[in-house]
């Protein structure tokens, strides 16, 4: 009975019910919409971050530290037994991390020079374009950005200079073999890839390394010891989560904002609708509908838009996400560099939480708000209404 | 009368010799800015089952704030008012509301129809707060509407009713649960005096077939030629209870 008389009232309210239900309608794909592009960038940047760099999850030399250029010369030790059984298994690849620099055109450029087995098979980065053919130079692959920012371009050569395990510099030329395609900023802005061998020979540093990378999925991580220190992914991706979360609390304001005028809209008509139908509530009462149930019909009235919202919104709202996911959201030039992997194209991910959670948040809202004018009704006297005068 | 029960076990021992509704020494005071408004004073007064009278006297003399009191819809500032043997000052809302469900029907002036209803939906509204089975609802509605002569509009809507109609609606609204008693206030206002003697004639036959007690607040001569008792009212009290031969029948 209520349902039907709530459905019918609000049918029977016209455009304002519609502008309503539009408004809260926006709010809701909105949300969706853009909480999915945030879902599916966090997911991307995450997953491209474990492809090209994180694995399933690393080893850090004690002293490792990839923020801190100045102890990369202190943090690298010949591989523990058990990580040398990972490796020589195909379970793990190792890395040696040193600072360098280059001279593209004559200008001094600090670099980070790591060394890759051109064998490996655990990070999706091209290495074995380091393999090739042998020159008087030392093969190197570097990214997009890196070759943007220093000018070099495939084939090019460039002197490199460092400093090895005694603190003495040397310097020799690199030919680039390759310029990586990746979308992960980490492997790509001011680092220089090269065979792991040849970085050793050049460090004075046989069999070490800086960093331990295992396969992704390994089932069994042998423990700490007291040079390798374990790192799992919650820990690596600590930037891109925190990176995510913030974004998200920045878009909530845009959801906040987009939720209140619908909430306002709705909050309006509610108190709106309990000044013009007192007489029709005060009917209700004389003819024997007890107020709680008077306050459930005008609740539910005014929760029903959060439902016809539902449907109006899904009418053309999944159109809408389906074609963003299908083909994706373009993501500007200037957005390489934002520091995390993000792709050209960004394909939002629509999660079950996503969507149950914002359809709660917003019948949740819309019941509350419906029910704070709604419940003014407890106050109305039944002689009050039919006259149609406020108690 | 009704198919519905109520709880006798609070009769008042005035209710066996068929009397309804009384009245003892009723007081209703409104507050008017520092002071008190008195709208009844000290009204005293038996209702017998199947009576069909009218509360008469100017405006502002007490008839809607004693009919408000009858149904329920208002408490007494002092005194009592005991209907169907429930004293309504001991009601809490939901008691209230259920005595109004079971046993009363209202009638008012501007028709009250719930707009977005159809004629049948409007009719079957008080069946539904009873919770009444949707078959012996459908058998009742139509059994009201019959009554009112309103069968060829089940579909329409309020808005496409006349006056006269949307009052018919309104007495088959009240009827349709074949309540002790019907509460009209000023049911004649809003209708011309063709519509007026129409709703009135089959208000007497609802009365004289199904026994129910009507009671009428009004000042309208038309409605007042027809009840067999009139209580006069004026400044709150009582000032006039004859039972008499209805002019018209």
């Amino acid at each position: 009975m209520i349902v039907k008389l709530a459905f019918r009232n609000l049918i029977g309210a016209g455009l304002r019910t519609w502008l309503n239900v539009f408004v809260l309608s926006l709010a809701f794909v909105m949300i969706i919409w853009v909480q999915g592009l945030i879902e599916g960038m966090g997911k991307y940047a995450m997953n491209a971050k474990i492809d090209a760099e994180l694995g399933g999850g690393q080893f850090w030399h004690m002293a490792y530290d990839p923020y801190d250029p100045l102890a990369f010369e202190d943090s690298h030790a010949p591989l523990s037994p058990s990580l040398v059984e990972l490796v020589s298994k195909g379970e793990a690849t190792p890395i040696l991390v040193a600072s360098g620099a280059i001279f593209p055109d004559g200008r001094i450029q600090s670099t980070l020079l790591k060394g890759i087995d051109p064998d490996q098979q655990i990070l999706n980065l091209p290495a074995g374009e380091l393999k090739g053919e042998e020159t008087d130079a030392i093969p190197a692959l570097i990214g997009m950005q890196m070759a943007k920012q220093t000018q070099l371009n495939i084939g090019d050569y460039v002197t490199v200079r460092w400093r090895d395990v005694n603190g003495t510099f040397d310097a020799d030329d690199i030919q680039i073999r390759q310029i990586m395609h990746t979308t992960v900023p980490s492997v790509d802005q001011g680092q220089i890839w090269i065979p792991l061998e040849k970085l050793r020979e050049m460090l004075q540093a046989p069999g070490e390394a800086s960093l331990v990378v295992l396969r992704k999925g390994i089932k069994t991580v042998p423990p700490d010891d007291p040079t390798w220190i374990y790192r799992d992914l919650d820990f690596l991706l600590e930037d891109v989560i925190e990176l995510v979360r913030v974004k998200s609390a920045s878009t909530n304001i845009l959801y906040g904002l987009l939720l209140f005028m619908g909430l306002l809209a709705i909050f309006d008509t509610q108190v709106l609708a309990i000044w013009r139908r007192r007489k029709e509530i005060g009917t209700l009462m004389a003819l024997g509908m007890e107020r709680g149930k008077v306050i459930s019909l005008f609740t539910f009235e005014g929760a029903l838009h959060g439902l016809l919202a539902l449907i109006v919104g899904a009418t053309y709202g999944i159109p809408i996400l389906a074609y963003t996911l299908a083909k994706g959201l373009p993501m500007p030039e200037m957005i390489s560099n934002v520091g995390v992997a993000l792709p050209q194209v960004i394909y939002p991910s629509y999660g079950l939480r996503l969507l149950v959670g914002t359809t709660l948040l917003v019948f949740v809202t819309v019941t509350v708000v419906s029910f704070l004018p709604a419940s003014r009704i407890a106050k109305l006297k039944p002689t009050d209404a039919l006259r149609g005068k406020r108690s | 009368m009704a198919n519905y029960t109520y709880d006798n076990s609070k009769e008042d021992p005035a209710m066996n010799n068929g009397t309804l509704i009384t009245t003892e020494n009723l007081v209703k005071q409104y507050p008017v800015g520092r002071g008190k408004f008195t709208a009844l004073n000290d009204v005293n007064l038996a209702i017998e089952r199947g009576e069909f009278m009218g509360l008469v006297g100017p405006s502002g003399s007490g008839k809607t704030t004693l009919l408000n009191i009858l149904g329920a819809l208002d408490y007494p500032s002092s005194g009592r008012a005991i209907v169907l043997g429930e004293d309504t000052r001991e009601l809490n809302h939901k008691q209230s509301a259920r005595l109004r469900t079971e046993h009363l029907g209202f009638i008012f002036q501007t028709y009250n129809l719930l707009p977005v209803y159809t004629v049948f939906e409007n009719v079957e509204f008080p069946l539904l707060l009873l919770g009444m089975e949707a078959q012996e609802r459908q058998k009742a509605v139509m059994q009201a509407l019959q009554w009112v002569g309103l069968t060829d509009k089940i579909s329409s809507r309020p808005s496409q009713l006349s006056g006269g109609e949307s009052q018919r609606v309104a007495v088959a609204r009240a009827m349709v649960k074949k309540p002790e008693i019907v509460l009209a206030d000023e049911p004649t206002a809003n209708l011309d005096a063709e519509n007026s003697h129409n709703i009135l004639k089959m208000m007497v036959k609802l009365n004289e077939e199904l026994k129910t007690t009507f009671i009428f607040a009004t000042h309208d001569e038309k409605v007042i030629r027809y009840v067999r008792r009139r209580i006069t009212l004026n400044d709150g009290k009582i000032v006039e209870d004859i039972k008499r031969t209805p002019k018209v029948h």
